[in-house]
């Protein structure tokens, strides 16, 4: 596709000199609107080029109603939505030179209010996935895509460092390779859990409490890559494949009944993208909030230790938007002892994205360039306006983002940001040097 | 104008590096592969040449572990050739790489022959001027700025000293630059298109035989004592500051 | 074969430079281990006459044509070439700057004697060389030594003191007539970088990022410590390749060398070619989220975690201090 198109020239303007109507002269540009214009006065090539590549779709369906605009998070904080991409691509912009192109978290929120389904889920990673076959990505997102060529993660740390929070975990975490046999849970780590500070603390809890509940679960270990899912909604649909088959192939060494995730990208690439690769299979995919809520009526009696926190929950996209699950969290939370849940007016269906998605992770930079403030930013303080004192999250991605973003709008002190399984081990007195 | 970019990889220094039980090398177990940085720059930066002047890119990869797979993805950035430098398992010396490749170079003639300016491997040199002299052909390396005159027979380049100094050099061709930074970052390949070129694209090879020839007979290979080492602030970060004002202030670098 | 060890002296307009010293200091030392003599290297189109600056050495060889007024490579190997060959030193130390890596590589290849590169150490064992030199980053030593004895050696910037080779004297002089001209590289000009607002060489306190610092906007941080202390900030190399800071701000082997009071190292993971430009700093305090970066071995304090959580504060009690 041309990149040197510039934008279509409006010439198709029709407007007659002299003209009054019961004595009201209208003359002019006046009447203008009186004549028809259709959108086949613009050359629809771009539009067709989109709408040609696998997923893009539905980009023609839209009409412009801008029911999407109010909800999509970065027109709150720039302008954005998928009218303004549609009106762009219908004068002829293909996006490829475009930042608005690497604006969109893939967060859903316009395709829950879109009265004619037009996906930008699937219609963005088509684009992008132009935009990586010509190398013309930003240099950040190279950089991450890069470490997980190598490394199986976007850090860039080692692949075989994967499992290494486990030795300061505090209980024994079994890696099935070693274990050798088949187990019940097969508990996928994922990146930020493995590797981020913050994301070990998620995943030492985590460990903690399979453990108090006797479940017989293993890990992959070393053996683990990225789901990659974010990739592919990066464009890097290659990659996502790769990844996927290398973690389609460990999986399948292997017998479990359940694969139970932290995160819920994970839960969605395992769920809805991987059987299409050959993944999937005699295995039920959950999120960790999932499964220990069907476990509540063992788990409840052991949150013995009150958490007196009034808290907020930020409903992660990709398990609450992308996956309808709201209500698992929630029994979680309201069955420890001490938690008052206050909602964020964005809740639920309508939960805000907190800007990770998509991409997003690895965008930072260039999104901070295009917004008035980051989508995290803007969370944290409608959290904040709530009156709680706690965030509770439940996706890898939050904590650090939501910690720096507490940091960044001077709201040191006044917010804490906890994955459920940080609270869940608290409740169990299972946090810190005391373990099962 | 027709360049040559010669290639190799070294540890990816995200693993831990653990020393071999003889004591002098290191232990290759978890090693993980990558190109040498400066030779993806060294790549980039005839790809631009390419892009603005025309003429071919041929990258030459001494053949090592996952050589193959940085070949691929060289062609998929857009080297017209690539070619496989014989076969050896586990990286050789600088010398050795130098003379593999000389060997390779020697039935090919290119105006311009490129390699990333050192490695972190280097124990005996770097390859750019070890080619080059070996081949009789001009060299310098350091090199941060390309820019081929009009009737192609030489280019000016910029030679990078302390302090940003720069020496601007008019060199003859055809010669061997060592690339310190090319003029853009290294573009991204991406994974489809280098497994497409894994399926459909072939690679070339030069049968030389690949061996150590730095004649350096290494003693001990050793993580640096961890003497000198620095005294360690431990706790949350408000002790952390505690502890950083007092030193400071200790030493009189505490303005007021 | 003597038992000579020779210095390639790199000099500069305003002489010796001090990395000269630094290699002559060894060389001395080195000799009075082998019984042979320092020789001091020097090349140029009219060096003779630094043989005053060199004392420590017992000989001065200085190489001199117009073809090599300026360092050009192949001029510079081909020079020596013959120096090296007629006189067969033990050892052959260049600086492992730009001038030093063409030169030595270059010689190695022409003349076939070893090269043992990016050494931090030079010792004498039963009257061989035994280098040990500082590859992968920092993170791995290897000691090597010659076959056949015999050899040349790059030396990392800052490895030796350089007081040790600094001393005026009037050592022997020879002097060898290089008539070829340059050849396929000719010089053609110097380019100084514009001075940057800052001459970072000559603060007292720097502050300075690496990678660990993220991104353009959040050098914001280092910026107010900075101004607290009365400083300035510098950079590694990562974040004047991003654009972020200007060329002048570079501390390293292709930037500048300081020697500030104060050296803060944040999130700057300590590769071998920035610890070339800080490690004389009367104190380092470096801060980065990983235990193994190898700047804590050449810092004196160091704090494993994160600056941002660390350096606001800091900033904080600095200037709670210079309120009082």
């Amino acid at each position: 596709m041309s990149r040197d198109r510039g934008l279509a020239k409006v010439d198709g303007v029709i407007e007659k000199e002299d003209v009054v109507i019961e004595g009201v002269d209208i003359s002019g540009s006046w009447n203008r609107m009186l004549e028809p214009r259709v959108l086949s006065d613009y050359s629809t090539d771009t539009m067709d080029w989109i709408t040609g590549l696998e997923g893009g779709e539905s980009l023609r369906w839209c009409y412009q109603c801008a029911k999407c605009v109010p909800v999509c998070p970065v027109e709150h904080v720039g302008s954005y939505g998928p009218r303004k991409i549609v009106r762009k691509v219908q004068l002829g912009n293909n996006l490829l030179e475009d930042p608005d192109l690497w604006l969109c978290t893939s967060c859903a929120a316009c395709l829950r209010v879109c009265p004619k389904a037009v996906d930008m889920t699937r219609i963005m990673p088509a684009v992008r996935e132009q935009a990586v076959l010509e190398g013309a990505i930003p240099q950040e997102l190279a950089a991450a895509f890069e470490n997980l060529q190598r490394q199986g993660n976007p850090m860039g740390e080692a692949a075989r460092k994967r499992p290494d929070w486990t030795k300061d975990a505090g209980v024994e975490v079994p890696i099935i390779g070693k274990l050798k046999r088949p187990v019940d849970v097969l508990w996928y780590v994922s990146d930020y859990t493995s590797y981020h500070p913050r994301g070990k603390d998620a995943a030492r809890a985590m460990a903690r409490v399979l453990t108090a509940l006797e479940v017989d679960y293993a890990i992959l270990g070393g053996e683990e890559r990225s789901d990659g899912d974010s990739v592919r909604l990066a464009g890097e649909t290659g990659l996502f494949e790769m990844l996927a088959e290398k973690n389609i192939k460990a999986l399948g060494k292997y017998e479990f009944n359940q694969l139970v995730v932290m995160d819920p990208h994970a839960y969605n690439a395992f769920k809805n993208h991987y059987p299409a690769l050959g993944g999937g299979g005699d295995y039920e995919v959950l999120h960790y909030t999932q499964y220990l809520a069907r476990h509540l009526d063992r788990l409840a009696p052991l949150l013995e230790t009150p958490v007196e926190i009034n808290l907020t929950y930020h409903d992660p996209c990709y398990l609450g938007r992308h996956n309808g699950e709201y209500e698992a969290p929630r029994r979680l939370l309201e069955a420890i002892p001490g938690v008052t849940l206050t909602e964020m007016p964005h809740y639920k269906a309508t939960g805000f994205c907190c800007g990770g998605g998509g991409g997003g992770m690895w965008l930072d930079g260039l999104v901070a360039e295009h917004t008035s403030e980051r989508l995290s930013e803007r969370r944290v303080r409608e959290a904040v306006a709530t009156g709680a004192t706690t965030l509770a999250v439940c996706c890898p991605y939050e904590p650090s983002r939501f910690e720096d973003a507490v940091k960044s709008t001077d709201n040191d002190g006044n917010l804490d940001v906890a994955d459920i399984i940080e609270l869940i081990a608290r409740s169990m007195r299972l946090e810190g040097e005391a373990a099962a | 104008m027709n360049i040559a970019v010669l290639i190799r990889q070294v540890p990816d220094l995200a693993e831990e590096l653990e020393v071999a039980d003889g004591g002098t090398e290191l232990d290759r177990e978890y090693l993980t592969w990558v190109v040498n940085e400066f030779d993806d720059h060294a790549l980039e930066e005839a790809l631009q040449l390419k892009d603005s002047t025309g003429g071919t890119v041929t990258v030459l990869g001494l053949g090592t572990d996952d050589i193959d797979e940085a070949l691929f993805t060289a062609l998929a950035k857009g080297a017209d050739r690539a070619v496989k430098v014989g076969a050896v398992d586990g990286p050789v010396d600088s010398h050795g790489a130098a003379a593999a490749f000389a060997e390779a170079l020697q039935n090919e003639s290119f105006d311009l022959i490129l390699t990333g300016v050192q490695a972190i491997n280097d124990v005996d040199g770097q390859v750019g001027p070890l080619v080059a002299v070996r081949l009789g052909l001009p060299h310098v390396s350091v090199v941060t700025h390309i820019a081929p005159a009009d009737d192609g027979t030489t280019v000016t380049v910029n030679q990078e000293y302390a302090g940003g100094v720069l020496a601007e050099f008019q060199v003859t061709l055809p010669a061997v630059l060592g690339v310190q930074a090319a003029r853009a970052v290294p573009r991204y390949a991406p994974v489809s298109r280098v497994r497409q070129l894994m399926k459909t694209a072939t690679l070339e090879s030069a049968a030389v035989d690949v061996a150590a020839a730095g004649g350096l007979a290494i003693l001990r290979m050793s993580p640096p004592e961890g003497s000198g080492h620095a005294e360690m602030i431990e706790g949350d970060a408000d002790a952390v500051v505690e502890r950083l004002a007092g030193i400071l202030g200790d030493r009189g670098l505490l303005p007021g | 074969m003597s038992q000579d060890i020779f210095a390639l002296i790199e000099c500069g307009a305003q002489g010796v430079a001090e990395g000269g010293f630094e290699l002559l200091g060894k060389a001395r030392e080195l000799a009075e281990q082998t019984g042979g003599r320092a020789v001091a290297l020097v090349v140029g189109e009219d060096v003779a006459g630094l043989a005053g600056e060199l004392g420590a050495a017992a000989l001065v060889v200085a190489v001199q044509g117009p073809a090599l007024a300026h360092f050009t490579p192949p001029a510079y190997v081909s020079a020596l070439k013959g120096v090296l060959e007629e006189h067969e030193p033990l050892l052959t130390l260049f600086p492992n700057s730009a001038v030093g890596m063409d030169t030595a590589a270059g010689l190695s290849a022409a003349t076939g004697l070893p090269l043992a590169a990016y050494a931090v150490d030079i010792g004498i064992t039963d009257g061989h060389p035994v280098i040990t030199a500082q590859l992968y980053g920092g993170k791995m030593n290897v000691e090597s030594k010659f076959a056949g004895g015999r050899g040349l050696v790059t030396v990392v910037a800052g490895s030796f003191p350089a007081d040790a080779g600094r001393e005026a004297g009037s050592p022997a002089v020879e002097t060898v007539a290089y008539g070829g001209d340059e050849g396929a590289v000719r010089f053609q000009r110097e380019i100084v970088p514009e001075a940057g607002d800052v001459d970072i060489t000559k603060e007292q306190v720097l502050v300075s990022v690496g990678r660990g610092i993220g991104d353009e906007d959040d050098i914001e941080v280092a910026q107010e410590l900075a101004e607290a202390l009365g400083g300035a900030v510098s950079a590694s190399r990562p974040v004047v390749d991003a654009g972020w800071l200007p060329k002048s701000r570079q501390v390293g082997k292709s930037g500048q060398k300081v020697k500030p009071k104060l050296y803060l190292a944040l999130g700057i993971s300590g590769a071998p070619e920035h610890l070339e430009g800080m490690r004389d700093a009367e104190l380092i305090v470096a801060i980065n989220q990983d235990a193994g970066a190898p700047i804590f071995g050449t810092a004196h304090y160091g704090v494993v975690g994160d600056l941002f959580d660390i350096v606001p504060e800091l900033t904080e009690r600095v200037k709670e201090r210079a309120g009082a």
